[in-house]
């Protein structure tokens, strides 16, 4: 195994194998498409994740990185749970969007902009934050969406489910030294 | 039994119901939760959308402040539960990894011995550690005639599945089975809600939903009983809007299993979030339990 890797020095798919823990599986691939098959979302991917394995093998890091599968992603793990060869699959997936928003090499999705307000509240008050997320994320992104979600909405706030304001934690300058270091490494 | 209680934000507010069921399940159950003091948010699958190592220490923050005395942590929801166990298999696996978000511990004076702490989901504690005896000795109002379709969604049951069965977990089926419910048998049990995808792509999102709502209802479910916040809120939340974009009439309660228990153990429905639904249980619970709820 160590000598297929070997083998694929300077290539994409050493890149995704480094930057994912479990990624060494990758090479034992055998395009069975197990994966694609279990996908509730394979049905709205470009490629599902058989392909874009063979995709990473071909080194075609462009088109990986561009692709709509990671953001059809809905994180349920039956692909990596059906996997005969224990490749991590939607860990790999994860590996792709965080290339794919670091380079900005995304199009037509709105999940990096969601991701990044959503953690931008944790980084900020160290909880999640519905309400801020519901209005500034589609107000920015879907102002369409945004009214229909007012109803809903309203249901909510009467039976007591959305905070106007949100929760910060006591410790928050501590959470925050974490998250700093963490970028620190990471950046690295 | 004790354990360190790690509600996740959704408890918070959205599901309130869940984190108020819980407590006063375990308080009858006799199982001691001790909340984790300030803990703070999961990042849910957003952190690990950006920075991997971040993620990992923000989840891990949550480990390290887990009492010396106490080794088991209990999480409600399947994401903070996923997040949770997945960081410390992480931090076990890969040491040197480990030794990094220990350096990010450090810069805000905590550290956690991986492994040190074992993460459990709530349904794995009743079932397993309460068990069946305990819990049919506490069941004073059975829900005979009531037929729940349990829903187990999909980060509590994959990838870490030495739980219960990935494809077709039955621990959920068990506990209900209990409570004296006609538990419906339906193919898409483990399935997937659409999580996030609600506020990325309406469409896609709606359709998982559709399907889930359609199953259970052509196997003549009164309700769907879930175990995770984010399932509870894309399937009764958004509920009315997927009969407008389908033009379906699908009005199925969702409710959560510690409700349910709740209920069967005789504790006050108000008391359990009964109400906090936006697709209202009274009329099927009242129909089918009769005036047991009043």
């Amino acid at each position: 195994m160590a000598a297929h890797i070997a083998e694929k020095k300077g290539t994409f798919l050493e890149e995704v194998i480094e930057a994912t823990p479990g990624g060494e599986r990758l090479v034992h691939c055998l395009q069975c498409g197990s994966c694609g098959g279990s996908c509730p979302s394979g049905a709205d991917m470009q490629y599902t994740p058989r392909t874009l394995i063979a995709m990473i093998n071909a080194n075609d890091r462009d088109a990986v990185l561009a692709a709509n599968t990671m953001w059809a992603c809905v994180s349920c793990y039956f692909c990596t749970s059906r996997c005969p060869q224990d490749i991590p699959i939607t860990d790999i997936i994860y590996t792709l969007k965080r290339l794919s928003i670091a380079e900005k090499r995304y199009r037509d999705t709105d999940a990096p902009a969601l991701a990044k307000t959503f953690t931008d509240f944790v980084d900020r008050y160290g909880r999640s934050f519905e309400f801020g997320l519901a209005t500034g994320y589609h107000l920015l992104k879907r102002p369409i969406s945004m009214m229909k979600m007012g109803p809903m909405g309203l249901q909510m706030f009467t039976r007591g489910r959305m905070a106007l304001r949100p929760t910060k934690i006591r410790q928050i300058e501590q959470l925050q030294a974490i998250i700093n270091k963490a970028k620190e490494l990471s950046a690295k | 039994m004790k354990y360190a209680y790690y509600p996740g934000c959704s408890l918070e507010r959205n599901a309130a119901a869940y984190d108020h069921s819980v407590r006063e399940v375990s308080d009858l159950l006799g199982i001691k939760l001790q909340e984790i003091d300030d803990w703070n948010c999961c990042g849910a699958t957003e952190y690990f959308s950006q920075n991997e190592l971040a993620a990992c220490a923000v989840i891990a923050r949550n480990l390290a402040l887990v009492e010396p005395q106490t080794d088991q942590i209990v999480a409600p929801c399947a994401a903070c539960y996923l997040n949770l166990a997945k960081t410390d298999k992480l931090m076990v696996d890969h040491p040197e990894f480990g030794k990094e978000v220990n350096q990010c511990l450090a810069a805000g004076g905590l550290k956690y011995e991986p492994g040190r702490v074992t993460v459990r989901h709530m349904l794995d504690v009743i079932v397993d550690d309460i068990g069946e005896t305990a819990v049919r000795d506490k069941v004073v109002r059975p829900l005979a005639g009531l037929r729940v379709a349990p829903y187990y969604g999909c980060q509590v049951v994959r990838p870490i599945d030495n739980n219960d069965n990935p494809e077709y977990p039955m621990k959920m089926d068990h506990l209900l089975n209990w409570l004296g419910a006609e538990v419906v048998d339906y193919p898409v049990k483990a399935h997937c809600c659409g999580g996030h995808l609600t506020q990325i792509s309406e469409p896609q999102a709606f359709e998982l939903i559709r399907r889930l709502l359609q199953n259970a209802q052509d196997y003549n479910a009164d309700m769907i009983i879930c175990m995770c916040p984010m399932c509870q809120l894309n399937l009764d939340g958004y509920q009315s809007r997927v009969n407008g974009f389908f033009g379906t009439e699908f009005k199925l309660p969702i409710m959560y299993f510690t409700q349910m228990l709740g209920i069967a153990f005789g504790i006050d429905p108000q008391k359990l979030g009964f109400g906090k639904e936006l697709v209202t249980a009274m009329p099927v619970l009242e129909a089918k339990l009769g005036g047991l709820l009043v």
